[in-house]
């Protein structure tokens, strides 16, 4: 069968030690919260850490403070928190989404956001790789879906990430002192790169995501996939509106604002600005949701690294993006 | 007995985790096993240096192909394989050398270490790049080029039939591989002890070839080997073929002197493959206005792989069994395997028979709209009788098709639903039959499918002994049934050995829903004599005529005087051991039917298919429980070949495999799963054991038709295409927007050099079963075997 290579298991109790840990393993070391998706990737020798550094004990990263979240929370108890369901369904419900229900009592929060960019180029064991000459994503040079380009064309998979960056919210890091810690806004976590993925540097541990407050903004995800567990988005929607306040009754409210954010077609989570503004005024009348629907589907593009064809893969986001504002239009 | 809902006797053992699979194993002073695999997809081997994995610390032995030079293969006509590649590699995953290192890590290790210089060849990605290239050749040997078998077989002359038809239609249809995906991957063990006799343990249906193949390759007397299948965790056929990491354990095992063991990993498991061939196929039908056949002429071209396997049976039973359900007056069948740069085709699930009957299903619902017939009158109306030859002499017994087209068309509401649900919304109908049993051997010879022996203890107990592997399917149970219905025993009573060459009589395997069949017979016969020895003796102790010794709640007792008798175990202490027998073949055919309902989502193409009615004809139900479960399994089998499997390559890269892993070859979940009505329709075969024929096979037939006959209903389009991908009903849905033809499907049946047909007149033109020379041509003599050569194999 397929094993994992030895390593060391280090479990910290606070961040302190983590840090320390991490600074002592150097690059040898790696963070794991919940592993769902680190020890996959150690069997196919895609990271191969010498030093496993566990996350999972440190209490900080378990808790929930108003709107400040932990990432070491696994995604059942997101998806299953009171609050979440009411004030934060996005988030509920795009947690819940991932993966299956074991998996989900493993991952965590963080290790969605964090997801290693995905590519059925590169989501081979070591030897399927080493007979196409492996990718420039590890092991080689190439880059298979499209070998004449200079980077990395793995895709942004996670279900959590694009409604964060839709929603606006803000992840706290934690590094070695002295710069400590810093505050960055969802969207500037990550890079549109399939190998440098995160703008989170290796000894630096992601510690919270601050959500934002809920003041009038609505938002819904749409994954598409395969089958309705298991499998991971080729396509996700994350649509974020928000409502004209006051003013006239709930079906004449207008967008004051709103961003349209795909995951599955890039290597980060795709925000799609001129869907976003094709909004802004409307009461999403079908004519500003189609509108919307086509300045998406027009710059999107897929490339074949993931199930399904890509040509329809490109074709659903208007669709799934049709259907994600409709059912805020349903929801206003 | 006989009929209920049995337990079944490895239930709770599977259940609690206590069965021990082949990977349980652990024998002192182990060593675990590696494959090097090659990474081309068709080389030449120029050169295996292992000398720098021979000095890696740990490592024991490493083997190459020159070290088990003897080929092998399932069929005699296709000893095709090595367990090491010799000269050359046939595709990406093709096992190059063998490794036994004191642990896993270090024999993966020392894979990397082996240095291996290949030559590349031109690869060959597919059927039609076969045709089209017959050089280089995958192998030297064949039909020519890179085609591997071409049959041609005629029963009567189809033109004349077209002529007289009233509609004639042809269509072309494509089948694309998928494979079994057990749950357990393959994994052996082997130990050669000191007094030089080699003990294999493996996850393997066919413990009786695994021996012959072990025997062949290693030279190896057969009494010096003992084969032991472990508990499979699913087959589905993918464990019906000798494989190479058997064959490179035993070795290791004999050069190394200490045990060995291999389990492979999924991705390995998809190199063994022996899954559905990919077939393209074209029919031409004549049919008279009111749907009778007058005749058809069908073709299949077979995407093989890079080996022979099972592939010749496998091309002859696409050709097979389309007479078996409609009366055919006329037949005509060319088929043709391709040899591929790709992971060997075989035996799954309904071996050969889902692609054809696809095609066929397919095709009849495009005759019935065309001649304004509704699709369920129309094989209603046309059902081949029972007790009757076909066209290609296949002797049909008992015929439950009509009852089972009738149960499903009124569970389903057929006749207020077929073209009358709103648009999305449809549903389709679809029958088939399969074998129960192949009536020869793979290997010729004259002696018994299937022993069993008994063995009757004087505290009461009985055990079973038969060569046959339970696989999940149930097939220890049955023999548990069967036994204790004769002998008046609890099946719970009956210790079953099954499957090890050294206690057990030979059974063929656990492949061409045989096992009730063959074994049930040989257990009812072992059963009955040994009923006869201990009634003998009962009778005479309790002083009456053995005819008045009755079998019941484990007594043996004075059927006059019931309060007269012994128990059991006292009977058995009169009468002490007896053997039992084997039994020869005796096929029958299963009828099935079904009915899908589908959602169209016509935005994105995508299919759901929220329900299914099923009606299976089984001849007669011996554990009602597991003949659910097969039905029930076979239809969540079809739905994922109807839905989304897919062996998928790429061909512009090296023909890899895209996708060798449970998360990415998509197989439905419980999610994807449908509700499932089915029906048992019960009329039992004289040629069954108390009347039974297979249902592990035949309900997966007709479940990829009658899905994409209902998504015609739905939206109008068809998907002539298996499995119905949502782009493929996407594009057939803009096809049809814009006012072209609406359909999904292969263009184009490509030219290949057919051999002169062997000519057998049906039996109602003169025939005998034997070839004409029609024409100074055809060969004559061995033609019944050549019909009967279509149901060989699995």
């Amino acid at each position: 069968m397929l094993r994992l290579p030895s390593f060391t298991y280090l479990q910290p109790g606070t961040l302190q030690e983590a840090l320390a840990m991490k600074a002592d393993a150097g690059p040898q070391g790696m963070y794991v919260a919940g592993g769902t998706d680190l020890y996959p990737n150690m069997k196919r020798r895609h990271q191969e850490p010498r030093i496993v550094i566990s996350l999972m004990g440190i209490p900080e990263l378990r808790r929930l403070e108003g709107w400040t979240v932990g990432t070491c929370i696994t995604l059942t108890e997101l998806s299953n928190l009171p609050t979440f369901q009411r004030s934060y369904s996005v988030v509920a419900h795009a947690a819940d989404l991932v993966s299956t229900p074991l998996l989900r009592n493993m991952g965590t929060l963080g290790g969605n956001l964090c997801l290693d960019t995905r590519c059925n180029y590169y989501d081979q064991t070591y030897e399927w790789r080493k007979a196409i000459d492996f990718c420039m994503k590890k092991d080689g040079h190439i880059c298979w879906v499209a070998p004449s380009s200079p980077r990395c064309w793995a895709v942004s998979s996670s279900d959590v990430a694009p409604v964060m960056v839709a929603i606006g919210a803000e992840y706290r890091l934690v590094g070695p002192s002295p710069a400590a810690e810093r505050v960055v806004p969802a969207a500037r976590f990550y890079h549109n790169d399939g190998i440098n993925y995160l703008t989170k540097q290796p000894d630096e541990i992601l510690a919270a995501v601050r959500l934002p407050p809920p003041d009038g903004w609505d938002a819904v995800y749409h994954k598409l996939r395969r089958r309705g567990s298991f499998d991971f988005p080729v396509l996700g929607v994350a649509a974020w509106v928000k409502w004209e306040q006051g003013a006239g009754s709930r079906e004449q409210r207008r967008v004051t604002e709103a961003r349209i954010v795909l995951g599955g077609v890039a290597s980060w989570p795709q925000e799609m600005p001129e869907a976003g503004a094709a909004l802004a005024g409307t009461a999403l009348e079908d004519a500003a949701i189609a509108a919307a629907a086509e300045a998406a589907y027009r710059p999107a593009k897929p490339l074949d690294n993931t199930d399904f064809d890509l040509s329809w893969r490109k074709q659903m986001t208007r669709v799934y993006v049709t259907r994600a504002l409709e059912e805020l239009r349903r929801r206003r | 007995m006989v009929g209920k809902a049995h337990r079944k006797t490895d239930a709770t053992a599977k259940v609690t985790g206590a069965t021990r699979f082949a990977d349980d194993l652990f024998l002192p002073r182990m060593l675990y096993a590696k494959l090097l695999r090659s990474p081309h997809p068709h080389a030449r081997i120029v050169r295996i240096d292992p000398s720098r994995a021979l000095a890696l610390a740990g490592v024991k032995a490493v083997l190459t192909g020159k070290d088990l030079p003897i080929p092998f293969g399932i069929l005699p006509v296709s000893q095709d394989e090595h367990a090491l590649a010799l000269d050359k590699a046939r595709f990406v995953g093709d096992p190059v050398a063998g490794v036994a290192a004191v642990s896993e890590e270090i024999a993966t290790a020392a894979l990397d270490l082996i240095v291996v210089e290949y030559e590349p060849l031109r690869p060959v990605r597919d059927a039609l790049d076969a045709v089209a290239h017959p050089d280089p050749r995958i192998h030297a040997y064949g039909d020519g080029g890179n085609l591997h078998k071409l049959i041609n077989l005629e029963f009567g002359d189809v033109e004349e039939a077209f002529t007289a038809a009233d509609l004639v239609r042809e269509d072309l249809l494509f089948f694309d591989g998928n494979t079994h995906l057990p749950m357990e991957q393959h994994a052996a063990a082997a130990d050669w002890s000191a007094d030089g006799k080699l003990t294999l343990w493996s996850s393997t249906q066919t413990p009786h070839y695994v021996h012959r193949a072990l025997a062949q390759v290693l030279e190896l007397a057969p009494a010096r080997i003992r084969v032991i299948a472990t508990p499979n965790g699913g087959a589905f056929g993918g464990k019906s073929d000798p494989f190479s990491h058997e064959l490179v354990v035993a070795k290791l095992a004999m050069v190394t002197g200490r045990p060995v063991k291999i389990t492979l990993t999924r991705e390995e498991v998809f190199y063994c493959h022996r899954g559905r061939h990919p077939t393209l196929m074209w029919v031409k039908t004549g049919v008279k206005r009111d749907g009778s056949i007058t005749g058809m002429h069908f073709k299949s071209l077979l995407d093989g792989g890079g080996y022979g396997s099972y592939g010749v049976a496998s091309t002859y039973y696409t050709g097979a069994l389309q007479t078996v359900t409609y009366p055919v007056p006329r037949y005509k069948f060319q088929g043709a395997r391709a040899f591929t740069s790709k992971p060997p085709c075989g035996p799954k699930r309904g071996h050969g028979t889902p692609q054809p009957r696809f095609a066929l299903e397919v095709h009849l619902d495009k005759i019935a709209e065309q001649l304004g017939i509704d699709p369920a009158e129309l094989r209603l109306k046309h059902l081949v009788p029972p007790n009757s030859l076909t066209a290609n002499w296949l002797r049909i017994g008992t015929m439950g098709l009509g009852a089972c087209i009738e149960k499903v068309v009124t569970g389903s509401g057929w006749k207020e639903k077929f073209r009358k649900l709103p648009d999305g919304k449809g549903i389709g109908l679809a029958c088939s039959s399969y074998i129960t049993g192949a009536g020869l051997p793979i290997y010729w010879n004259p002696m018994p499918h299937s022993g069993v022996q008994l063995k009757c203890d004087r505290g009461g107990g009985v055990t079973v002994f038969c060569g046959s592997t339970e696989i999940g399917q149930g097939s220890d149970s049955i023999l548990a049934v069967i036994v204790a219905e004769v002998l008046g025993l609890d099946p719970f009573d009956i210790a079953i050995v099954t499957g090890d060459t050294d206690l057990t009589p030979v059974d063929l395997g656990s492949y061409s829903s045989r096992v009730t069949l063959m074994t049930g017979h040989a257990a009812i016969q072992a059963a009955e004599r040994a009923r006869d020895v201990i009634a003998r003796h009962a009778a005479q102790k309790l002083g009456i005529p053995p005819e008045r010794a009755a079998f019941a709640d484990a007594r043996v007792f004075d059927v006059e005087r019931p309060e007269r008798g012994l128990t059991f175990g006292e009977a058995v202490q009169l009468a002490e051991a007896v053997r039992g027998a084997g039994v020869g073949p005796s096929p029958a055919y299963s009828y099935s039917a079904c009915v899908a309902e589908v959602d169209v989502d016509a935005a994105t193409g995508i299919v759901r298919v929220p329900k299914i009615w099923i009606a299976h004809d089984v001849g007669r139900c011996i554990n009602a429980a597991t003949v659910m479960g097969q039905i029930e399994g076979s239809v969540y089998m079809g739905l994922g070949e109807a839905l989304m499997e897919e062996m998928a390559y790429r061909g512009n890269r090296n023909v890899v495999h895209k996708i060798p892993s449970l998360l990415e070859y998509k197989s439905p979940t419980t999610l994807e799963m449908c509700d499932v009505v089915t029906y048992v329709v019960e009329d039992p075969d004289p040629n069954g054991p108390f009347g039974a024929k297979e249902c592990g096979q035949g309900p997966l037939l007709p479940v990829p038709p009658a899905v994409a006959n209902a998504v015609y209903d739905a939206v109008g389009v068809r998907i002539d295409e298996v499995p119905i991908t949502p782009e493929k009903v996407f594009k057939a849905l803009r096809r049809k927007a814009k006012g072209e033809e609406p359909r999904y499907g292969p263009d184009r049946f490509p030219d290949i050099l057919w051999p002169e047909p062997i000519r057998v007149p049906p039996p109602w033109e003169g025939g005998d079963g034997t070839a004409t020379d029609g024409g100074g041509r055809a060969r004559t003599g061995k033609v019944v075997a050549v019909a009967r050569e279509t149901v060989r194999g699995s």
